[in-house]
């Protein structure tokens, strides 16, 4: 029932030294052979190029002019915390995630929760109905709810004038280009609402026929029984999804094109990394933006599991 | 629930009808309620399909109908005249078209029975409504296939996926069984930065990777969105390790007492019982590199030849961009072959991703 981040507790870690017999260093070898093509993909696709990029952020690597690399220490950290569109990208970052966490978080538990309610009918049905725009390729996912948003044609804005609201102009519009993107968002969280779904089918009837007993209303019982026990994927989605929104590039990119529009509004943090590296060559700043990213994620992921003790219930013996 | 406290007293009419009627009545409020918030939810497909077959009157006038519809004619002695919805002096209406106009007088024949000849209609003819009959635009498909060369679109995604799900099911089949069956020091170690690689964003390693890449001369080529996948990745290595602890260890123990070394276990005994998670392990990977769009805009962005779906989809909105219906064709024929694969392995991949997620 934990989610599996539940693996990731320090306390199981066993430094103990056993003597090799000559059979437990066979069966460890042979272990070590399946695990091989894992251990060599994470030296090269992983800790390599971590320790790689660490270097480049002290050099002007420039691809198109790479014979003339050059130490350059501490500049581009300098630069880093001096460039403007660096404190766009970062406001930007910050600002969206203020509205897509929240949102990310609550839209899987409501979901699952109106698809766990027994007085639901056909709830399979449902429920492979409510995933199913999970599966939507991201590009198409973003045409779709491009057109959706419309001013002129789009059904949301046909709705709202035919209930006699005038719609705003969703993706044109700085005040608005947030809330579009969340929205074009909750066709997302497929994978999360089933997490949550089959959490929820895994709480014990027992809590409930005691809470029945008790006289504890849908709420009190959703309240104080089903959200405790499904802290550990509620945790797992905020870790997640925290990482997905520092990494945010592919839905404005498709959606606004690599400039930020309108006026800087999603010039997110991947936009600037994508644009420095890879649009303009510059490793070397382009190494030092993903490693101060890097650092970033490994703060909020450590603040996370710390403050995880305090709040993220775990059943009796499930912690191992 | 308080009907059940009820029962012991004598059964009136009233509580039989509150014992069956109510739960019903609540589970009929409560799926009508959920029905509307699919409805909405889901409306976003309605949008795409109805747009993807009008052409751009349909979508640009207003007045127009939802679904893709022209104003309906009828062809009468040789000619085509507009149908419109015409009251008669008691109010009633009817689909009359209109052959001759006039200021306050025209002359409409019924299509129905044409034979009864021309009708004579007093009243103002612009204030009519026309009918309109569907007229699917079905020709938009065929443009926008040919204009995205879907077909070479569709080789090359197939390609770079297919070739990426044989070493992603391979490489990560192998690995869980080392994690699942042998006992190595430090495995709890590497277990654990195993997991912790899904934390890891994929930015973070990006650039080295872009320049190794580089310097091997695979820019260009499909190699980079092939090759890291015969090297396991930590989801899918999760799944099937979870998947292989439900198989019993005796299993594995008996087929090594008749002599099988490891690699005989592994094929003869863990595959055959774990077909659904290897082909869920498929099917995600299928997905995911059918979605792929940051890597072949990396390293394909040069070499169109090359191409897969999600990069021509977004080329050729590009250049579409004012034609909406063209859009959402594009759109369509981006998610068609996922869906149909959805819908074919429903169940093995929706019970994979609740088991990727939650320790059974």
């Amino acid at each position: 029932m934990s989610s599996m981040f539940s693996e990731l507790s320090f306390k199981d870690l066993k430094f103990t030294r056993t003597k090799l017999t000559k059979l437990t260093r066979r069966e460890a070898l042979w272990g070590l052979f399946f695990l091989s093509p894992w251990i060599i993909g994470f030296l090269l696709w992983t800790l390599g190029p971590m320790i790689a990029s660490f270097v480049f952020s002290f050099t002007d690597f420039n691809l198109l002019h790479r014979e003339e690399m050059q130490w350059v220490g501490l500049d581009n950290y300098r630069l880093l915390f001096t460039d403007p569109n660096v404190k766009t990208a970062v406001s930007v970052s910050l600002r969206f995630a203020a509205i897509a966490l929240p949102v990310g978080i609550l839209q899987p538990v409501l979901m699952a929760a109106l698809l766990n309610d027994e007085r639901l009918w056909a709830r399979r049905l449902f429920t492979t109905l409510f995933y199913l725009p999970s599966i939507v390729p991201m590009v198409s996912t973003v045409y779709i709810w491009q057109g959706m948003m419309n001013t002129q044609t789009g059904w949301i804005n046909r709705f709202l004038t035919a209930i006699g609201i005038a719609g705003p102009d969703w993706l044109n519009a700085r005040a608005w280009i947030y809330p579009s993107l969340v929205i074009i968002g909750l066709w997302g969280v497929g994978d999360m609402m089933l997490y949550t779904l089959a959490t929820m089918q895994g709480v014990p009837t027992e809590l409930y026929e005691a809470a029945q007993v008790d006289g504890a209303g849908r709420f009190r019982q959703f309240r104080h029984i089903t959200l405790p026990m499904i802290t550990p994927v509620i945790f797992y989605n905020l870790i997640l999804s925290s990482i997905g929104i520092v990494q945010y590039f592919l839905v404005p990119f498709v959606l606004k094109g690599p400039n930020g529009d309108p006026g800087n509004a999603t010039w997110f943090y991947g936009m600037h990394l994508y644009k420095e590296a890879f649009a303009y060559s510059k490793m070397g700043y382009g190494a030092t933006l993903a490693w101060v990213l890097f650092l970033f994620v490994l703060i909020v992921t450590i603040f996370l599991f710390w403050s995880s003790k305090y709040w993220v219930f775990y059943q009796a013996g499930e912690q191992k | 629930m308080a009907t059940r406290t009820r029962s012991s007293r004598p059964v009136h009419t009233s509580s039989v009808l509150q014992r069956q009627v109510r739960p019903a009545l609540a589970g009929a409020t409560f799926t009508l309620f959920t029905l509307i918030i699919l409805t909405a939810f889901l409306s976003p497909f309605g949008y795409m399909t109805v747009t993807a077959l009008k052409d751009r009157p349909m979508i640009t006038e207003s007045s127009t109908p939802i679904l893709p519809s022209k104003p309906a004619t009828f062809t009468y002695e040789g000619e085509e005249y507009p149908i419109l919805f015409v009251p008669d002096e008691n109010g009633r209406l009817h689909e009359w078209a209109i052959i001759k106009k006039g200021r306050e007088e025209s002359t409409f024949i019924d299509p129905k029975n044409p034979d009864t000849g021309p009708i004579q209609w007093t009243g103002k003819w612009r204030t009519l409504e026309s009918t309109w009959e569907l007229s699917p635009v079905w020709e938009n498909f065929g443009y926008a296939w040919t204009q995205l060369n879907m077909l070479r679109l569709l080789r090359n995604t197939l390609l770079i996926a297919v070739v990426g799900m044989i070493g992603t099911v391979c490489s990560c089949t192998v690995v869980a069984y080392g994690f699942t069956r042998f006992r190595i020091p430090g495995k709890s170690i590497l277990f654990m930065m195993l997991v912790s690689t899904m934390i890891l964003p994929s930015f973070v390693t990006i650039v080295p990777t872009y320049i190794l890449f580089e310097r091997m001369g695979w820019m260009g080529t499909m190699l980079p969105l092939m090759v890291p996948h015969f090297f396991a990745n930590a989801y899918n290595v999760f799944l099937l390790r979870q998947y292989f602890l439900t198989i019993p260890r005796e299993m594995d123990e008996a087929a090594m007492i008749d002599g099988a070394g490891p690699i005989r276990t592994l094929i003869s005994v863990i595959l055959p019982q774990s077909v659904p998670a290897l082909v869920a392990v498929g099917i995600f990977h299928f997905m995911w590199a059918w979605n792929d769009f940051f890597g072949p805009l990396l390293y394909l962005s040069t070499e169109i030849d090359l191409q897969p779906v999600a990069i021509g989809i977004q080329r050729f909105n590009q250049q579409f961009s004012a034609r909406p219906h063209m859009v959402q064709a594009s759109a369509l024929l981006g998610l068609l072959l996922p869906l149909i694969l959805f819908f074919l392995a429903q169940r093995v991949f929706m019970r994979g991703i609740v088991f990727t997620g939650v320790e059974k």
